[in-house]
């Protein structure tokens, strides 16, 4: 057992530990303001103003039509170019799971609110609600159990495009795992846990989100 | 208390009313009658601007509902519509299908609300059901409480869009049986149906439509009796 604890599989936890940690933050917070990226932009989607519609649309092409990876660079070495400040690499990490994130949501909230049947709409504003109340108290709360499934999915698929992001050096789970056999040159052992502890959080959110579906379906 | 002037709509080239002129007087119940496709349902849509209105003018009390300035949601508290295919909040329980209105639009508190909502509940025959999900219900309790969903509002008219085409046959009787306690104690109602029946019994006027105008309009008595038109004689010798 001794042994087992010096081997590198062991050795290399305390700092892919610490690396999972900055991953979790950085998918949790960029997936928050994704979110609310992506309901702003998912709603424009549906409006009926030609510009609104027009300015959603380019945002959804571009950032889904380019790689994550051009993305964070662009943020990280392009931005500060033009703003004339730094920004850090967590913030630029969280920026890009955030835009990037949130022309995907985007399109899961349009789906969502606009698979809801028109007649709920049209009760809603019959009886009087404004536009806005419609939205909030009747399609909103419908078409949001519809988003459940999808959002998990974004979930899984933004967690591992954190792992691009040691390319600015970000202390992530990967680059974390990079520094340890950078310096040992366990690879094996390195990259087999870094695998592992993604899989420890994917593999449980999955099992979850077919749970959530299953009880949604009914 | 309902005033349609040369009502014209379109969809794209598609003109489904093509210069309609109606009045309802207050406590008036009106059947409107007719072929699927007739724009009968469109009428009854523009009568709460659900449907935009391509020309003409469409009077509710007095207020004009083309008239950009005019406040429609407003206007719309004091039309009531029930839809064919009853449009529930599915994510709501019958109470709060009920109340909603009230509360989010007159300011009502949630007590003074779901108190309100008591005799609406008796009126439909649903006090038993106030805390359960639409999904339970059968058709024609979901269409009551749709009913009874509309009324909270204290509408002044009730359109009826053909509010008994989507149940099965023996249910229509207790949604029939609401409508023609509302139309006794003299709530004006413009009904879209299929129920010959009802339109009989209950409607002050019959008016059958048919390729977007209104081809005839009289008491039920003299269009179901002796109608004047050849089209309501021979819509009329194919669903009677």
């Amino acid at each position: 057992m001794d042994a087992f604890m010096e081997t590198h599989y062991m050795r290399v936890m305390p700092f892919l530990l610490e690396g999972l940690v900055y991953t979790l933050i950085i998918t949790g917070v960029g997936l928050f303001f994704g979110f609310i990226l992506g309901a702003i932009f998912g709603l424009a989607r549906l409006s009926k103003s030609k510009i609104i519609y027009g300015i959603a649309t380019i945002y959804v092409e571009v950032l889904r039509g380019t790689p994550i990876l051009a993305q964070i660079l662009f943020i990280y070495f392009g931005l500060p170019d033009v703003l004339g400040f730094n920004i850090d690499k967590i913030t630029a990490s969280i920026i890009a799971i955030a835009v990037n994130a949130g022309a995907y949501i985007a399109e899961i909230v349009r789906g969502a609110v606009y698979s809801i049947d028109k007649g709920q709409s049209e009760a809603g504003r019959s009886i009087g609600l404004t536009r806005g109340q419609t939205m909030r108290y009747i399609i909103w709360p419908q078409a949001f159990k519809r988003m459940i499934p999808p959002l998990g999915n974004q979930f899984v698929i933004s967690l591992k495009d954190t792992s691009l992001f040691s390319v600015i050096a970000v202390g992530e789970l990967t680059y974390m795992g990079q520094q340890y056999y950078g310096l040992t040159f366990a690879a094996f052992e390195a990259l087999t846990m870094v695998c592992l502890l993604y899989l420890a959080i994917t593999v449980p959110a999955s099992i979850y989100l077919r749970r959530v579906e299953r009880r949604l379906d009914v | 208390m309902i005033s349609v002037r040369d009502l014209h709509k379109s969809f794209g080239d598609n003109e489904v009313l093509k210069g309609i002129n109606l009045d309802v007087n207050p406590q008036e119940v009106v059947c409107v009658i007719g072929p699927s496709g007739s724009g009968k349902s469109t009428l009854l849509r523009c009568l709460n601007l659900l449907e935009e209105v391509t020309s003409g003018d469409v009077l509710i009390e007095g207020q004009n509902l083309t008239d950009p300035k005019v406040n429609i949601n407003e206007i719309r508290t004091k039309v009531g519509m029930v839809f064919q295919h009853f449009n529930l909040f599915p994510h709501m329980t019958v109470l709060e299908n009920i109340t909603l209105g009230p509360k989010k639009i007159k300011g009502t508190s949630k007590q003074e609300a779901e108190k309100e909502a008591q005799p609406l509940l008796e009126k439909v025959g649903l006090s038993d059901k106030a805390n359960v999900y639409p999904e339970s219900l059968s058709g024609g309790q979901k269409q009551r409480v749709a009913i009874a969903r509309s009324l909270a509002m204290n509408p002044k008219i009730m359109l009826f869009d053909e509010p008994t085409s989507a149940l099965d046959p023996e249910l229509v009787g207790d949604v029939l049986e609401v409508m023609k306690d509302l139309a006794k104690e003299g709530m004006t109602m413009v009904v879209v149906t299929h129920e010959m029946g009802f339109a009989r019994e209950v409607g002050d006027r019959v008016i059958f439509m048919d390729e977007g105008i209104i081809m005839e309009e009289n008491t039920p008595e003299k269009i179901f009796g002796a109608p004047d038109n050849p089209r309501t004689r021979e819509f009329l010798s194919k669903v009677l």
